[in-house]
């Protein structure tokens, strides 16, 4: 109801593209001008009709290709999804958490009937009816985290709650900004961050970490990251660099409106209610700059912070080589005028 | 050899000094270098009275330090020597599970060392405030391969060629301790074979 799921793909021939609606939507990660890393949390409320914060968990038309994506990730290196033995409940935690949200915001989609522990869940698009017992796990083809994660967009990860601080000790991770699960899984909240340049010195691993410790039941809450990407790529493994990293080197004026993508992931965090642990949605948007620019306001920021932002953190993100042809292209965009403030696409 | 850790990333493991702790057992496991620590702890105060529950676990070092023979004379209750690491690990990893209460454990030699232990006993689920460690002698890195998953032991220059699969790697200070290991990067994945020389950063 509503949309239609695209057919495209994420790899090879690229067929990927944001329909003008899902451009209106898509989540411009940046409300000044200006960038630098903060410790940027909001609670994870339903936000405007529309938007991609409407419910807990956004489905979009790109459902069913992001899922046919994964699979064939998984496919090629089951190394993706790890759960460490003690995560299995946490696992379980999140299949009921997404199931009842969208069950509850897409009910045309998705059904879920519970008759004391023994559950059906239903889901449309992707031509599933599976009963199973709730926490026991031979009653799945796969275990709980990999079997909900597998029809749901997004990475995920779950973090253990122990010695005042979060271990990521379990995971699915197939659209992901150039880092490894297999590598990070078991690390600590520090630990796991440590590559990222400025913010340890700025304290805010240390206040993000403080808050995160103390989140509760019921009360998500939700930040941004973003990226830049080369050709719609989701799995910008560090496993597979040497596969998509020569796409850097060849891009020109011609091609980079269609071929570079802004890669933004809505992170939402979600204390779980048996487990304690706390499971960290990562969901990646890709829109091309020529999407971006079709709204003028964005058009305009996004080459003001291309041109500005920390040389450190264009260099972590990867599009330092780059980012002199980028600022080239986006000034066509940028008339000097004042922008608004707040990331609202406000078209004129 | 000392390392310096100006610079470098919280992930990045760092060492202490070994000193005598009171324990109902004390298990030393080193190599190379790390002979020179467990003698100049039993050298100093407050450490003699243990030797009748010390055991040590011995191996030389990856540039062929072996100080067995000292080591031997210091008359704990058991001494072991291993060719290397892979050989010891079994016996390790019975001592680690049967372990008591009370058991201290003291690493020392090189971080390849320090941190196979160390993975090793905190999977048989000893506590990490019962643990010492002291970095000596070699730099030299344990590294995964992010590409092949394969561990190159004794990596000496930055970047280095993956002994698995053969691409050229540069060596991250991002460290798993689950790995026990430091994570390799193909270096000239962006543009191939644009390699640039190697240098020997780690000794
Ligand atoms: C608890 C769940 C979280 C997980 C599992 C997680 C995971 C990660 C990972 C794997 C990276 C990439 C590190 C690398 O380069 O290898 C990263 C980057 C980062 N994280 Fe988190 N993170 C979490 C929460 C947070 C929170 C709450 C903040 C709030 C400030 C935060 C801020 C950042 C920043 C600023 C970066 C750098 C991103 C960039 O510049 O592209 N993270 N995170």
């Amino acid at each position: 109801m509503g949309i239609e799921f695209n057919k495209e793909t994420f790899r090879d021939d690229y067929t990927f593209k944001n329909s003008p609606a899902a451009v209106r939507r898509f989540p411009f990660p940046f409300p000044e001008d200006d960038y630098m890393y903060s410790v940027n949390m909001e609670p994870h409320v339903p936000g405007r009709k529309g938007s991609v914060f409407e419910h807990t968990f956004d489905v979009d038309e790109h459902y069913l290709a992001e899922m046919r994506d994964r699979e064939l990730v998984l496919k090629s290196d089951p190394l993706r999804c790890q759960s460490l033995p003690h995560m299995t409940l946490a696992g379980w935690d999140l299949l009921e958490l997404i199931m009842e949200s969208k069950a509850r915001d897409y009910p045309h989609w998705f059904e879920l009937h519970k008759s004391g522990d023994r559950w059906t869940w239903i889901n449309r698009p992707m031509e599933i009816e599976q009963s199973f017992t709730f926490l026991k796990d031979d009653t799945l083809p796969y275990g709980p985290l990999e079997y909900i994660t597998r029809q749901t967009q997004g990475d995920f990860t779950l973090q253990d709650q122990r010695d005042n601080t979060l271990y990521i000790d379990a995971g699915t991770v197939t659209t992901q900004a150039d880092w490894s699960l297999d590598f990070d899984v078991g690390m600590a909240f520090h630990e796991w961050h440590a590559p990222v340049p400025l913010a340890h010195n700025m304290g805010v691993f240390d206040r993000a970490l403080k808050f995160l410790l103390k989140l509760q039941l019921g009360s998500p809450v939700r930040r941004f990251n973003w990226t830049m990407t080369v050709d719609p790529l989701l799995d910008t493994s560090p496993e597979n660099y040497p596969k998509w990293g020569p796409s850097k080197t060849t891009l020109t004026m011609d091609t980079i409106g269609k071929r570079q993508h802004l890669r933004v992931e809505l992170q939402t965090l979600h204390r779980l209610p048996r487990s304690n642990a706390i499971a960290f949605p990562i969901r990646a948007y890709l829109a091309s700059f020529d999407d971006i620019v079709t709204m003028p306001k964005w058009g305009r920021r996004l080459h003001r912070v291309v041109r500005d932002v920390h040389p450190d953190l264009a260099t972590y993100k990867g599009f330092i080589r780059n980012r002199d042809l980028m600022v080239q292209w986006l000034s066509q965009y940028d008339d000097g005028k004042p922008t608004s403030p707040g990331w609202w696409p406000e078209p004129e | 050899m000392s390392l310096s850790y100006e610079g470098t990333i919280p992930s990045r493991p760092r060492y202490g000094q070994l000193t005598p702790r009171p324990g109902s057992g004390h298990l030393f496991v080193a190599d190379g270098e790390g002979a020179d620590a467990i003698l100049a702890l039993f050298a100093g105060p407050g450490a003699k009275g243990m030797l009748a529950t010390t055991q040590i676990v011995y191996m030389p070092g990856p540039t062929g330090t072996d100080k067995s023979a000292e080591l031997e004379k210091l008359g704990a209750d058991i001494f072991f020597r291993a060719p290397d690491y892979s050989t010891a690990q079994p016996r390790l990893k019975r001592l680690f599970g049967s372990a008591h209460m009370g058991l201290q454990l003291y690493l020392t030699g090189t971080e390849g060392l320090i941190g196979q232990a160390q993975r090793d006993a905190i999977e048989a689920g000893l506590p990490h405030t019962a643990m010492q460690t002291e970095h000596r002698g070699s730099t030299v890195r344990r590294v995964q391969c992010v590409h092949c998953k394969g561990i190159t032991e004794n990596v000496r220059t930055d970047p280095f060629v993956c002994s698995h699969c053969g691409l050229n790697l540069f060596v991250r200070d991002h460290y798993s301790r689950r790995l026990a290991a430091f994570q390799g990067v193909n270096i000239d994945a962006e543009d191939p074979g644009q390699v640039p020389p190697q240098v020997e950063r780690f000794a």
